[in-house]
């Protein structure tokens, strides 16, 4: 926050407008006449669900999506991208969400494959360091990428986009993979690079964030412009109503739960990685009883997945007794074993890895109720019963669907969660594991599912919830542990678990040492 | 104006059931072609290919016939194709399938043995299909490796130890030297169902086959595995389906469907061991499965439709002087369309009229 200061000057031109930017999929206009304003010195929020139009728009501006009516005006002259290429050469640099480097290959390689290649590598690889030097990003660039962790994975990018000295900058929910602690570092940065006059366009769905960091906010829902304006002016929640368009049913708080015997036990878990530059689990036990729910924080990529493969038995652990559902050791035994003892699993991917895309939800209400339900008799399939299960579900959970059985992969993001999740809760089990549960969800479908998850646990069943939202956790929790690096915390009950102290166990610190993970962070 | 290819929400039922029919209307299309440049008049040459079978008892039956083992080997294909293993060797399996159960034939030949002789050739010929293919689906769980290779090359091994077999240990002594063992014993036969005519038990059992494929896939626990293990590998280790598992059992079926379809052809409709048993039953197979839109019902279709160009391409080469190999082009350019109109199950055609780019002043 260096320079709160008067909004950016709007008597200069804007830096790059839309105007009446439309762009059709079909039948679906996934953005509507969208008109922006971006102007130099201004870090301009980009606001909305997931399913707004954001991406797109975005993509429009970077070159990678033709529009389907409407221009684009970079300096107030209309311009024609058809391709990135040519948005960089304007100056447009963008950081993705998802990053695109190569494991194997050094820091500086990876920023050398993104540039046009007419520098010499060692001159690029020496005003790299120094770029990520001015900027305070520091960065080896001798180092391969897969010893980096994902912040200073997201620096190389942010360096690379630099490094073309970019008058405006795109970033793409840069925080949803950072700690608390690294995302301050971040502001920090952005607010120099505005000061130098660039401009930034945010996107993000953290309130919070935006309020704090940005100048002006443009709120987009269902592929059109709801608003543009000052995010400092509004509160939280009038900025949620514009995202959301509704007043959202506010979850309600864990009444005092009586918790029961321990009902999942993870004994020194230790599991090596399953490819090249995976992460190993190193020694994870957590005690998990009735009525409780456990969270796990971290960034991702720090042994959550391998962990929830382990536990819902994707991956066999050698020794049994490392994992016991129910008091029965079943380190050793199939997904299929484990359901059938009560225990119930929810990826984070829903499709393709929770559900079968193109099969009917019925055809996926088989797929992880045939282990233990009425679905099947003698190998035969239950045709009814499946069924029943969708529409059971579709009541309690209110999905919302064109027909009674449609494939998984027509349903939105949000609808599809809500079967995934309410799918394995209707069947009351014992244990509950799930990771992710509201990721890229309509804030409607998360309270839903957080509402069912307290119910659950409520209910008597102990469930484990990975997740990368604090706010998720703090808002359902019981207990928070953080992993890192294949380690798991201890777990620190919710009145304790400040987002201070998770983030500083999510960047490795541990508790004790504060002081010097504080050093080392500034 | 231009044509764009949409993505639909959902696959489209109705067309992924007239897929295949558009593609057999753009092969006769392309036939037509074939045939005018070949200077013989497309609408006589379709005819002897396409109607005059269907008009004498005799080519009904032998379309049933050669349909048979088509049917019997696609219904194992598919098996294997639906959870994601591509087994093309169908053609070797059939060949050891051949082999193994005459070699009970061969062995009780002349002797008393009574009437356990074909049910005993009939088991021995699934046994040996299905162990011939386990051979290529240990080779992909275990080291990796690719079983449309292995599958694809252990054919010529079939072939060589069939040939070997026929002109060494198993030649008919009195048979003047040609590579053929003596014709099997009436209990080492498959029955005629018309006295006199060609039709065999063999049909009835493809039928059986047909059945229990499509209640196999459509009502049990294990057709839902296959099917999942092939559309969503991810989701299928999610549900608990253990994937190799299946490449093994898939293997093994088709196999086993191919060497019974090998040996109920040697017992029936040839009656002894020969090189040449097999016109490409276990190639032609791999289309029949495809045209048949891995659905048993189809494929029972899509093999009478494919035997049907057998006998008219027997026709057309005896009365209309068009080489046997017009039928081989034929199934190949059907196989062709059919794995395109494929495209049009999930996507749809769409005219654009207005230009999909932005005009602008500057532009």
């Amino acid at each position: 926050m260096l320079d709160p200061g008067p909004a950016a000057p709007r008597t200069t031109q804007p830096l790059l407008q839309t105007v009446g930017l439309t762009k059709r999929y079909g039948d679906f206009l996934a953005n509507d006449k969208i008109d922006i304003e971006i102007f130099p010195r201004e870090i301009h929020a980009l606001l909305g669900e997931n399913g707004a139009g954001k991406s797109t728009l975005v993509k429009t501006i970077y070159g990678l999506v033709q529009p389907s009516a409407g221009e684009l005006r970079w300096q107030g002259a209309p311009v024609k991208l058809s391709g990135p290429s040519e948005a960089r050469s304007l100056g447009i640099g963008m950081v993705f969400q998802h990053f695109s480097l190569f494991d194997n290959l050094t820091v500086a390689e990876n920023v050398a494959l993104g540039l046009d290649g007419k520098e010499p590598f060692k001159a690029m690889s020496a005003r790299l360091a120094k770029v990520a030097q001015d900027y305070g990003l520091p960065l080896d660039p001798n180092r391969e990428v897969w010893q980096l962790s994902v912040g200073e994975r997201q620096r190389i990018e942010i360096v690379r986009a630099l490094m073309q000295n970019p008058k405006f900058l795109i970033l793409d929910e840069p925080t949803a993979v950072l700690t608390p602690q690294e995302a301050d570092q971040l502001f920090v940065v952005l607010e120099r690079l505005k000061a130098e006059g660039r401009a930034i366009l945010y996107i993000s769905h953290k309130l919070d964030e935006v309020k704090r960091l940005c100048d002006t906010a443009t709120i987009l829902r269902g592929g059109k412009k709801i608003s543009t304006c000052n995010p400092k002016l509004e509160t939280a929640a009038s900025l949620a109503r514009m995202m959301v368009g509704t007043e959202i049913k506010e979850v309600k708080p864990p009444a005092e739960r009586r918790t029961t015997v321990p009902r999942l036990v993870v004994n020194d878990l230790t599991v090596a990685p399953a490819e090249l530059h995976g992460v190993r689990l190193q020694n994870v036990s957590f005690e998990l009883k009735g009525g409780e729910i456990l969270g796990i924080a971290g960034v991702a990529g720090n042994g959550q997945d391998e962990l929830f493969a382990a536990l819902s038995g994707e991956r066999l652990v050698k020794e049994p007794g490392t994992i016991i559902i129910d008091g029965l050791a079943c380190g050793n035994l199939s997904i299929t074993q484990r359901r059938k003892m009560g225990a119930a699993f929810v990826p984070e991917e829903r499709l393709g890895h929770g559900t079968a895309p193109r099969m009917r939800l019925s055809e996926n209400a088989l797929l992880t109720g045939h282990a233990a339900s009425d679905m099947v008799r003698h190998g035969f399939i239950n045709a009814a019963a499946t069924l029943r299960t969708v529409d059971r579900t579709t009541e309690t959970f209110d999905v919302r669907k064109a027909k009674r059985d449609p494939e998984a992969a027509s349903l939105s993001g949000g609808n599809l969660q809500k079967f995934v999740v309410g799918r394995e809760i209707l069947r009351t089990p014992a244990v509950l594991v799930v990771n992710q549960p509201t990721w890229g969800v309509d804030a409607g479908a998360a309270a839903i599912i957080r509402q069912a998850l307290i119910d659950l646990a409520s209910a008597g069943a102990a469930v484990l919830v990975t997740s990368q939202d604090l706010d998720e956790l703090i808002e359902i929790a019981d207990r928070i542990a953080v992993m890192f690096h294949g380690h798991l915390s201890e777990a620190l009950p919710r009145a304790e678990a400040t987002r201070e102290k998770l983030g500083l166990l999510m960047g490795g610190a541990s508790l004790d040492q504060k002081e010097a993970a504080h050093a080392a962070g500034a | 104006m231009q044509l764009v290819l949409e993505k639909r929400a959902e696959r489209s039922r109705t067309i992924a059931l007239i897929s295949p029919l558009i593609a057999i209307g753009l092969t006769l299309v392309t036939m037509s072609v074939l045939f005018a440049v070949l200077g013989k008049n497309p609408i006589t040459a379709l005819g002897v290919y396409f109607i005059a079978p269907l008009t004498d008892s005799y080519s009904l039956q032998e379309i049933a016939v050669k349909a048979t083992p088509l049917v019997m080997i696609a219904i194992g294909l598919s098996l294997c194709y639906l959870a994601n293993a591509w087994n093309i060797g169908a053609e070797g399996q059939f060949l050891i399938g051949a082999v193994a159960g005459s070699w009970i034939a061969v062995k009780t030949q002349g002797t008393e043995a009574g009437h356990w002789v074909l049910p005993a050739m009939l088991v021995a010929g699934a046994v040996a299909g299905a162990l011939y293919a386990l051979i290529p689906a240990l080779c992909r769980v275990k080291f990796g490796a690719s079983e449309i290779l292995t599958s694809l090359m252990l054919v010529y091994v079939a072939d060589l130890i069939l040939d070997y077999l026929v002109r060494g240990p198993w030649r008919d002594p009195a048979g003047f030297n040609f590579p053929t063992t003596a014709e099997f014993d009436p209990v080492a036969t498959v029955p005629v169902l018309i006295e006199g005519g060609r039709l065999h038990l063999g049909s009835i059992i493809a039928l059986v086959v047909v059945a229990c494929a499509f209640v196999l896939l459509d009502r049990t626990i294990k057709g839902f595995e296959i099917r999942v293990v092939g559309v969503a590998p991810r989701a299928a280790r999610f549900g608990g389906f253990n994937s190799n598992q299946l490449v093994l059992l898939t293997f093994a079926v088709s196999g086993a469907l191919a060497g019974l379809a090998g040996i109920i052809e040697v017992a029936g409709p040839i009656g002894h061991l020969q090189p040449g048993i097999s016109p490409g039953y276990g190639f032609t197979a791999i289309i029949v499965a495809f045209l048949g839109r891995l659905n048993p019902v189809g494929i029972l279709i899509a093999g009478l439709f494919l035997a049907l160009t057998f006998i008219g391409g027997e026709q057309a080469q005896i009365t209309m002087k068009i080489p046997l190999d017009v039928t081989k082009v034929f199934q190949g350019i059907l196989l062709f369309y059919v794995l395109a109109c494929d495209s049009l199950i999930l996507y749809r055609f769409k005219l654009v009229f207005a230009s999909r780019q932005v005009q602008s002043g500057a532009g």
